[in-house]
């Protein structure tokens, strides 16, 4: 599949114009921030113009309180994460390799993942007040069932045929775990863990929000009912660039883990083009 | 295990199975709790049907599920108005996708207090928030449907002729309805989750507004008995979302189901 150069070239001048297209989609969405407020659209009160609020994430950031804020968030998150991820794989390999067991759990799982894990609330600030262990309740409960719903969809993919052959090839069930039901399962994983990666985030500033745990949904519940707006637009726009990072991390990090997939493959080749 | 198809008795018998023993154990082991947060289930279920079978239902779940409702449907209907002409343009879709991706992860909560300094605490309040928040799922997903539309297809409507309401309801609408799906399922637990948070942040009634009244007052049965209802909110949304899907997009799991068996 060797591409002629010229169409290298076209290719990457293509994607320049995407780059420049979306680039001037992010300024015209700035200034649009601007402008609002000056014309006196929207009052000033609710909401500074854009250049205001860059001048008060400066402030913060040079803060120590900012960047408390933000490692707080960044650490229920990834504690929640880990844990959700290892209890997912773990449990939804388990159910996953048998039939009865799937059966079973079938009605349960159902049952218990549409309960949103806000219901906890109350709950988890008796058991913990504000401290992490609150967050980390809401966090696990969101996103354990995004990871055991796609390992459950992986185990279950895997090819009859490459199962039985392992079996009779004498595989324990570590090899055939490690070798047969692991690669099958992967990209469900990694969609799993992208997916549950987001919720994550949800649920951590969530937590913050709502039952005052530290961390940057905290501070814009702070800095809101203290008056300082820009601050709080400040922070509302380093949550999103949080999400950015988050779902950009998570698909490079699918892409990277998969890239011996055929679909990763195909897609690095450009033959969807 | 029996390869024929398991009888009726059977089926039932294994679904329910798990959930009894579950809910058996915590009868039985909370019995008789002396754990002032553990309740005897007994005990929660007694204050529930007095709870939640009188006034506090139309007081607090009423208000709570109006609001859901008219956010959730106005975030649908306008993620997929604005998401079917950006998905059918490729240069609009190039310049707002950044920005459309930023408002998407945007973690939603954060939205309750931005939205407080604009309507104040009411109901307008609330039901932006969802909308807000349930808006860009449906949105993108919506956008990433309509640019996956079948080109073939478009070509023999372009070449038809065929005129842009028939276009959108028989070709655009039916194409990515799958995908828009996708994008409404992600969105309702959104939208539970801000209906929840924004009446604990600021509320007059509502069922968060009542969670939060009863764990301030260590009112533990009563608060049991409200994550109960949640609960029960949680799995009846998601029911008779799967039914709608089943009933709309019927043709597409058909559809999906032949192509695998062939």
């Amino acid at each position: 599949m060797s591409a002629p150069t010229t169409d290298v070239r076209a290719r990457i001048s293509a994607r320049t114009i995407v780059w420049l297209q979306g680039l001037a989609g992010l300024a015209g969405f700035a200034a649009l921030l601007e402008i609002v407020p000056r014309s006196g659209l929207v009052s000033p009160l609710y909401l500074p113009p854009f250049s205001t609020i860059v001048v008060a994430l400066y402030k913060e950031m040079m803060s120590a309180e900012f960047w408390t804020a933000l490692s707080d968030t960044l650490e229920a998150w990834a504690i929640g994460l880990v844990i959700s991820v290892v209890a997912g794989v773990v449990v939804g390999i388990a159910i996953g390799s048998s039939q009865a067991l799937r059966a079973l759990t079938h009605s349960t799982i159902e049952f218990l993942r549409p309960i949103p894990s806000v219901a906890l609330i109350p709950l988890a600030v008796l058991l913990f007040g504000s401290q992490i262990q609150s967050t980390l309740i809401l966090v696990v409960y969101a996103s354990f069932w995004q990871v055991l719903i796609q390992v459950l969809y992986g185990v279950q993919d895997v090819d009859p045929v490459a199962r039985e052959t392992a079996r009779s090839y004498g595989l324990g069930t570590w090899a055939q775990i490690r070798y047969v039901i692991w690669p099958t399962a992967l990209p469900y994983l990694m969609t799993g863990i992208r997916l549950a990666a987001a919720v994550a985030l949800i649920l951590a500033i969530t937590s913050e929000v709502a039952i005052d745990t530290q961390g940057l949904g905290k501070e814009i519940a702070d800095t809101e009912s203290g008056g300082a707006v820009a601050a709080m637009y400040a922070y509302v726009i380093v949550a999103g660039i949080i999400g950015v990072i988050v779902n950009l991390g998570a698909r490079a990090l699918e892409r990277r883990v998969l890239s011996w997939h055929p679909s990763m493959r195909l897609d690095s080749a450009g033959a969807r083009a | 295990m029996n390869a024929a198809v398991p009888s009726l008795f059977r089926r039932i018998a294994v679904m329910l199975a798990l959930p009894v023993a579950l809910i058996a154990t915590w009868w039985f082991a909370s019995a008789d709790s002396q754990n002032f947060y553990f309740p005897p289930l007994r005990t929660i279920l007694q204050t529930f049907s007095k709870l939640w079978f009188s006034s506090q239902a139309t007081q607090n779940v009423v208000p709570s599920l109006v609001r859901f409702s008219i956010g959730y449907l106005a975030a649908g209907l306008l993620g997929i108005a604005i998401g079917i002409p950006v998905g059918a343009s490729r240069n609009l879709r190039n310049v707002l996708e950044p920005v459309l991706e930023f408002l998407r992860a945007v973690p939603p909560p954060v939205l309750v207090p931005v939205l407080i300094l604009f309507t104040g605490l009411g109901n307008e309040m609330k039901a932006l928030v969802i909308v807000f928040g349930c808006i860009w799922p449906v949105l993108l997903n919506t956008v990433a449907g309509v640019r996956a539309l079948d080109e073939v297809l478009a070509e023999v409507v372009r070449s038809y002729r065929i005129r842009p309401f028939a276009r959108f309801w028989h070709f655009i609408l039916p194409g990515a309805s799958p995908q828009i799906f996708t994008g409404l399922r992600q969105s309702l637990s959104i939208g539970l989750i801000l209906m929840v948070v924004s009446e604990m942040y600021a509320a007059k009634d509502g069922i968060g507004f009542a969670l939060v009244q009863y764990q301030r007052t260590f009112a533990i049965p009563e608060m049991w008995s409200g994550i109960i209802v949640l609960g029960i909110i949680g799995i009846g949304l998601s029911l008779i979302f799967r039914a709608f899907e089943a009933w709309i997009l019927g043709w597409y799991h058909g559809l999906r189901q032949s192509q695998r068996a062939s």
